[in-house]
């Protein structure tokens, strides 16, 4: 029971925003970086003039919440974050099919994530893994730079070396099921806990790294490429390396919230999430993942995907709840957190 | 027993039960779309009445029936039957009212299914349900007056019965339903031995560290941080106070500054700027490199820097409960010590460290608690090493969602605060600390031992500079373009966080943080005064008057401040995520936790407050024909502007600043500038979330100032009376 007269009291003498927009609410979550998230929405509300309430989340906590919430859902849109979350949210029917009629503009990556989900998610991004390292320590350090996946365990990396942890991140997630799936299940996880020795922290959050790195924290940070490229383009000391093996990808998704209160401007905005001119907002607040539009403008700092090493993810398997779980314990059992 | 009072409340619940819509309703009950609804003949927005006749809803039947008993005693019996007759029905009729919620509907007992039918599940309860369990609850509670319980006085009683009720659902209900949860696992069946082996767990107690085997478990890094912590902030905290009244150091007004500014600062920030001169590139570490060659390295996180920045957010709050006591220290017991012929550090030693020991205790107590609850500082400065309140977090949100590790985890950190809060009382015993008495009370306190000035002061200078440096780095930080690579001067950070345009629309606040710093601030500003009343009417329950059950009344206000804010948090989603009491997604869930978090702090200042007023003034009052509720107001209220001043700016100031709590229960439509900080902090983006931070301490700088002129300060005769008798002595 939410007391308007006081809110609307409060809301006219603060002079809030959403007071001169009155076409309606949306409550989205992002598991984008926070500048994109603000920047879609003020450009979405300029346009549709409905009221945008949105709040950053990382996609564990989006999918925490939405599962909680699954008898009443308060989100109405999903927007951005690794695909696998936005799949899971699918099979667990905790998301709601929707076919935007810019559908037929979408690569193919990005359509296969809709065919696989049932309709209910749909590709709006696409980032590859990578590392990225501090020139200036690594400078300092006479240290060598990494080429591959395999030269991460050189012992001259010690505690140089984040990553972050794959309960809280989408990012970690992705490197996990990349490597199972470049080197299979059990060479992977004998990877992953051989990596532990040289890694310092396990951040939280799947940008974190990338950050620490750049500003001098750690040496190396395994991420995706876009996020560190943005950091090299803001004049941090960061150089990115696509992994010789291959590498996996992300395909960033937009999902609509099953059981959503304002579903018309629900839908609304994932049309503008997947149009060219939604999908080119990006690229202005500096994110330089590869947009789904075939329209869009590719921005020229996006990491070519013709010229890397992509692995063929198998984004129906990894995406799975069973998969997910099961790799998850493993990861507790053979590499933990500490 | 006034007939029209108890009529009054009783005509109220006929038109709740009659009238109001039940459940809750998607746009608020003043909308008045759900009457639109009404006509196309939507259950959701049915009254009780409208439900049992049109729905088939039974469980309403014996709503319907208490109501006829209650007219029936109302107006047909006299006296002490009649008392005892509203008593009983009104009590049936709110816990039924509050029981149906549960038993009828979602996740019901088996059986009721059939009894719900058509209906499904019950939704959440709204104004309807509300509305008739308030009535019932308070005519229970002047039932209860008129058979001449609580001095016969309505007000007092009811003001029991409301309280009581409010702690029972917002502090017993949610933190029951948390332990309960560790009972069964994940897939919802009880499992006693599934529990205690989580409980007992290695991953949870390893000692690993001792040993040099790797990490210990997160329940003894929590254990050892607290203790460090509470050890250091009340040793620190120490060292200021008697530097504060037993020395006459010239830069005392400074050092208050300086205790006060922690307070109003979002416990992070302290572990950001931390980073910033103390992380592997702040220019400590530079400096170290540069001048002594040794190398830059990560020693500032882990242990170290999470203990390093609860040390700066906690010292002055042990300073402030530190500072009461040894001020309040009788300068006769120090002058008849010296005049014993006992130098200065035997009496320091003997008489006044031992009369400091009820707030060395809380001080310890206090920085415990806060440390093991402590959210924000471990998430930024952690790393590696885990603590109970940041692994409770992403057993929730971490992709397995763990609920009952979650719980097991909170019963751990649950266990340890309580530890704390039993050996405090242990060490304090059943001594008596009284000084303070109403005898007059001449002499100076005595000056201290000159070898323990010079410890304080090399404790505490140092500090305080420290301090001034970490606090100069924070305003720094949010006016350079990139920390650490690029310091020319900008203020894009405060314009992308606090921009505004001016469109065709009208003034435009494109500032990314206005709405989360809008919402902050009218939760705040809604919850300070909601605590306020609450805390002090409980405190003037337990100081004025006596009743059944007071004790048990007390430890339950104490309660949810011996609960960290993580597992409240955390129990507050667990409890009020489904009907009948649902309230995630809501402002009314962050106005409530705050009140409940809170409160203690009020209740304890007010109780202070209070007992030094003396009971005669309130008698005259009474015998002069007022009530009690007009005694409160005319009396008591105007004698007690610090005490309101105090709480209304305490509980604003931590309805801002608080972390771990919150960021549970913020939603898309209510983000708090906390939680919305963490985002920015988690994501690296330290020049905006280090802007935004400092326009926060502004804020709550200008809010404290705003309050103090606005309730003042009561001038109490006897305060000057003192002062001037201390002039005269001087």
């Amino acid at each position: 029971m939410k007391n308007k007269f006081l809110a609307s009291a409060a809301m006219a003498v603060s002079m809030m925003a959403g007071s001169a927009y009155a076409d309606g609410q949306l409550n989205l979550v992002c598991s984008t970086q926070q500048d994109w998230c603000e920047k879609m929405v003020a450009e979405f509300e300029r346009e549709t003039g409905i009221d945008v309430k949105a709040v950053r989340k990382s996609t564990g906590e989006t999918l925490a919440q939405v599962r909680a919430e699954a008898s009443n859902p308060k989100i109405d849109v999903w927007w951005g974050g690794t695909g696998d979350p936005h799949l899971q949210a699918a099979e667990l029917g905790l998301s709601a099919q929707y076919d935007s009629p810019e559908l037929g503009n979408l690569l193919g990556w990005a359509s296969n994530m809709h065919d696989i989900s049932g309709g209910r998610t749909a590709g709006i991004y696409a980032g590859a893994l990578g590392f990225g390292y501090n020139t200036e320590i690594f400078a300092e350090k006479g240290l060598e730079p990494p080429a591959c996946w395999s030269d991460l365990l050189d012992p001259s990396y010690e505690d140089e070396i984040q990553m972050s942890n794959p309960h809280s991140s989408g990012t970690a997630y992705t490197v996990l099921a990349t490597m199972t799936q470049l080197l299979g299940e059990d060479e992977a996880f004998k990877y992953l806990a051989s990596l532990g020795n040289n890694i310092s922290s396990y951040t939280k959050s799947g940008s974190a790294p990338g950050k620490n790195v750049a500003r001098g924290e750690a040496g190396i940070a395994i991420g995706f490429q876009h996020d560190m490229i943005k950091l090299a383009g803001e004049g941090f000391p960061i150089m990115i390396v696509s992994p010789c093996e291959g590498t996996g990808y992300e395909v960033g998704s937009v999902s609509i919230i099953e059981g959503a209160k304002n579903l018309e401007n629900a839908q609304k905005w994932v049309d503008f999430a997947l149009s060219a001119e939604g999908q080119e907002i990006g690229a202005k607040v500096k994110n330089y993942q590869v947009p789904s539009n075939s329209g869009a403008a590719m921005p020229k700092e996006a990491p070519d995907f013709a010229s890397l090493k992509l692995i063929d993810y198998d984004f129906a398997t990894y995406g799975s709840t069973d998969t997910r779980t099961k790799l998850l314990v493993r990861w507790d059992e053979e590499v933990g957190t500490n | 027993m006034k007939r029209s009072t108890i009529a009054l409340w009783f005509w109220i619940a006929c038109i709740a039960v009659v009238l109001l819509p039940w459940y809750a309703q998607p746009d608020g009950v003043f909308s008045f779309d759900w009457m639109a609804r009404l006509f196309v003949g939507d259950p959701g927005s049915y009254s009780a009445l409208a439900l049992l006749l049109q729905s088939g809803a039974s469980w309403f039947i014996p709503v319907v029936f208490t109501l006829l008993g209650l007219s029936y005693a109302i107006f047909r019996m006299e006296g002490v039957k009649q008392a005892r007759a509203v008593t009983a029905l009104a009590a049936f009729g709110a816990l039924f009212t509050l029981a149906q919620g549960w038993m009828f509907g979602y996740g019901g007992a088996p059986g009721t299914e059939e009894i719900t039918g058509a209906l499904g599940r019950q939704a959440a309860f709204g104004a309807g349900a509300l509305v008739t369990l308030s009535a019932f609850l308070l005519l229970s509670a002047i039932g209860i007056s008129g058979l001449g319980r609580g001095q016969g006085d309505a007000f007092v009683v009811s003001g029991i019965v409301v309280i009581a009720a409010l702690i029972g659902i917002f502090v017993f209900f949610p933190v029951g339903h948390i332990l309960l949860r560790a009972l069964f696992d994940n897939a919802g069946q009880f499992d006693l031995g599934n529990m205690f082996s989580r409980l007992f767990s290695a991953k949870i107690w390893s000692m690993n560290c001792f040993i040099g085997a790797g990490s210990c478990g997160p329940a003894i890094n929590s254990f050892m941080l607290g203790l460090a912590t509470a050890t250091g902030t009340t040793l620190l905290g120490l060292s200021f106070a008697l530097i504060a009244t037993r020395t006459d150091f010239k830069a005392k007004k400074l050092l208050r500054v300086l205790t006060v500014l922690p307070i109003i600062t979002p416990p992070f920030v302290i572990g950001l700027a931390l980073i910033l001169i103390l992380g592997r590139q702040g220019f400590v570490s530079e400096f170290l490199n540069e001048w002594f060659d040794i190398p830059k390295s990560r020693w500032a996180y882990g242990f170290f820097g999470v203990w390093l920045a609860q040390m700066l957010s906690f010292t002055p709050i042990a300073f402030l409960v530190i500072i009461g006591v040894v001020e309040g220290v009788s300068p006769s017991l120090e002058e008849a010590s010296q005049t014993l012929r006992a130098n200065r550090w035997e009496t320091f030693r003997k008489v006044s460290f031992p009369l400091m020991r009820p707030g060395l205790a809380n001080a310890f107590l206090i920085g415990f608690i806060e440390s093991v609850a402590d959210f924000g500082n471990p998430l930024v400065l952690g790393s590696g090493y885990n603590v109970l309140s940041t692994e409770i977090f992403f057993a929730i949100v971490g992709a397995q969602e763990d609920a009952n590790g979650a719980a097991v985890l909170a019963l751990v950190l649950l266990s340890l605060t309580l530890t704390a809060f039993i050996a405090q009382r242990a060490w304090l015993g059943k001594k008596n600390y009284t000084s303070v008495t109403g005898k007059a009370d001449n002499g100076a306190h005595a000056p201290m031992n000159p070898a323990l000035a010079a410890v304080c002061y090399c404790t505490a200078v140092p500090w305080a500079i420290f301090t001034a440096i970490v606090y100069s780095m924070i305003v720094f930080g949010g006016f350079v373009t990139l920390w650490g690579i690029n310091h020319s001067f900008t203020l894009n950070h405060y314009i992308s966080a606090f921009g505004v345009e001016w469109t065709e629309h009208g003034l435009w606040f494109g500032g990314a943080a206005w709405d989360s710093y809008f919402t902050t601030l009218r939760i705040s500003a809604l919850a300070a005064p909601l605590t306020a009343i609450v805390g002090l009417l409980t405190a003037y329950l337990l100081v004025r008057q006596r009743f059944i059950g007071r004790d048990l009344f007390e430890f339950g206000t104490m309660l949810s401040f011996a609960i960290p804010g993580t597992v409240i948090g955390v129990s507050y989603i667990m409890a009020f995520n489904v009907p009948p009491i649902e309230l995630t997604g809501t402002g009314a869930i962050l106005i409530i936790c705050f009140m409940f978090r809170n409160m203690p702090v009020g209740v304890r200042g007010g109780m202070a407050a209070l007992t030094q007023l003396d009971k005669s003034l309130d008698e005259a009052s009474i015998t002069l024909g007022a009530n009690s509720a007009t005694t409160v107001r005319r009396v008591i209220i105007p004698l007690v502007g610090p005490a309101i001043l105090a709480a209304v700016t305490y509980s604003f100031v931590r309805a801002i600043t608080s972390v771990s709590a919150v960021i549970f229960l913020v939603s898309a439509e209510h983000n708090m500038a906390t939680a919305y900080i963490i985002g920015l902090v988690e994501n690296g983006d330290f020049g905006v979330a280090i802007a935004y931070c400092t326009v926060l301490i502004v804020t709550m700088l200008v809010a404290i100032l705003g309050l103090q002129a606005i309730i003042g300060t009561t001038k109490l005769r006897r305060q000057n009376r003192l002062a001037k008798a201390q002039k005269a002595a001087a």
